[in-house]
């Protein structure tokens, strides 16, 4: 009787912290899916469909040290472009990465996808800390 | 003349036609002429198909590559710009593909010409085949006068490369691969971005390889 009542809450706190869950990976699923539409439309020509880069000319995205480490860059580097020189992966890479126009949400999802592909695992980049990130802007 | 005019649109347009029938020939493009003479009193009409016309351009060693280093030779032709940001990256990568499958095979060649040859001197060029990981002499990356490059662009590979200003990067310019056979004709097109249609292209490539020399005509 007494198992019985243990395995019962057992599996209530199961459902509850699921469902808990669920609002955030609700969340976490339309940034990505909508991101990785977005990663198709402004992203895939130059980075790969699987975030490899090109040699060395376009640098891969799939260093997730190096994105990890510039995770609150990331929206300025969409949003203005970049210039000069890079490394990544081991590789220095230098040239131009136009600047992308996207809307703060936009930025947001394309983000989402990119650093939960290509072996990146950083969740939800949500709009807000987009907007944060963005003010800090150099 | 109207009328040989319209019985060349009727065979153009045949051809154009890729024919699946098993036969393994590709077409023809271009424009063609029936020339008909008379050798030892018998009439015959042959067909006489455009061709690329000579050229002479720098290569990114710094070496002049013309239709002399092309003769008996299959290759593929693109127009890009190395500071192009919109589809030159992904026509670049699915071309890497092209030179790898042929880069051991002497008589295959890929000649990618600027469209921007103020900006790509011969030195640019050259890092930015070092940079996407090309070396030896299957792949060339061409620079020349910039009417010349445009024209033979327009006329002869039928490609359609302009300056604009509004666009990014500066210049619109179509993402076709062009297929060159041993005797300067071309005999097909694919779209540079497409993977599948490079796929297209590379068994194309075999094709024309095993084709026997002079092609059987249509």
């Amino acid at each position: 009787m007494k198992l019985k009542a243990v395995i019962g809450l057992g599996i209530l706190l199961i459902i509850a912290v699921i469902s808990c869950q669920d609002d955030k990976s609700i969340e976490f699923a339309r940034y990505y899916s909508s991101g990785s539409l977005i990663y198709q439309t402004h992203c895939q020509n130059c980075h790969g469909a699987h975030g490899e880069g090109l040699n060395g000319l376009i640098p891969p995205l799939t260093d997730s040290i190096f994105i990890k480490e510039n995770l609150h860059q990331l929206p300025c580097l969409v949003k203005n472009g970049l210039k000069g020189k890079l490394k990544v992966s081991h590789k220095d890479f230098e040239g131009q990465m136009p600047a992308v126009d996207l809307a703060p949400i936009e930025i947001a999802q394309a983000l989402t996808y990119v650093t939960n592909s290509f072996g990146n695992k950083l969740g939800t980049v949500n709009v807000d800390r987009v907007n944060t990130d963005l003010t800090g802007c150099r | 003349m109207k009328k040989i005019f319209s019985v060349t649109l009727v065979l153009a347009l045949f051809a154009s036609c890729k024919s699946n029938n098993g036969d393994n020939t590709l077409p023809i493009y271009g424009s063609r002429r029936p020339v008909t003479k008379t050798v030892n009193g018998q009439t015959t009409t042959d067909t006489v198909y455009a061709t690329i016309p000579p050229f002479k351009f720098v290569d990114q060693y710094n070496d002049t590559i013309s239709d002399k280093n092309l003769a008996g030779k299959i290759y593929v032709a693109d127009f890009f710009f190395t500071s192009c940001p919109s589809i030159c990256p992904v026509m670049q990568r699915n071309m890497l593909n092209v030179y790898n499958a042929f880069k051991t095979d002497p008589d295959i060649k890929i000649l990618s010409f600027t469209i921007d040859p103020k900006y790509d001197s011969v030195k640019v060029l050259k890092k930015y085949a070092d940079k996407l990981g090309v070396s030896g002499n299957t792949w060339w990356f061409l620079q020349g006068k910039k009417d010349t490059t445009y024209k033979l662009a327009e006329k002869n590979f039928l490609v359609a490369v302009s300056r604009d200003t509004t666009a990014p990067g500066g210049y619109v310019h179509q993402g076709y691969f062009v297929l060159v056979d041993k005797e300067k004709r071309v005999r097909g097109a694919y779209d540079g971005t497409q993977p599948d249609q490079v796929n297209q292209l590379i068994a194309d490539i075999k094709t024309l390889k095993a084709e026997r020399a002079p092609a059987v005509g249509q």
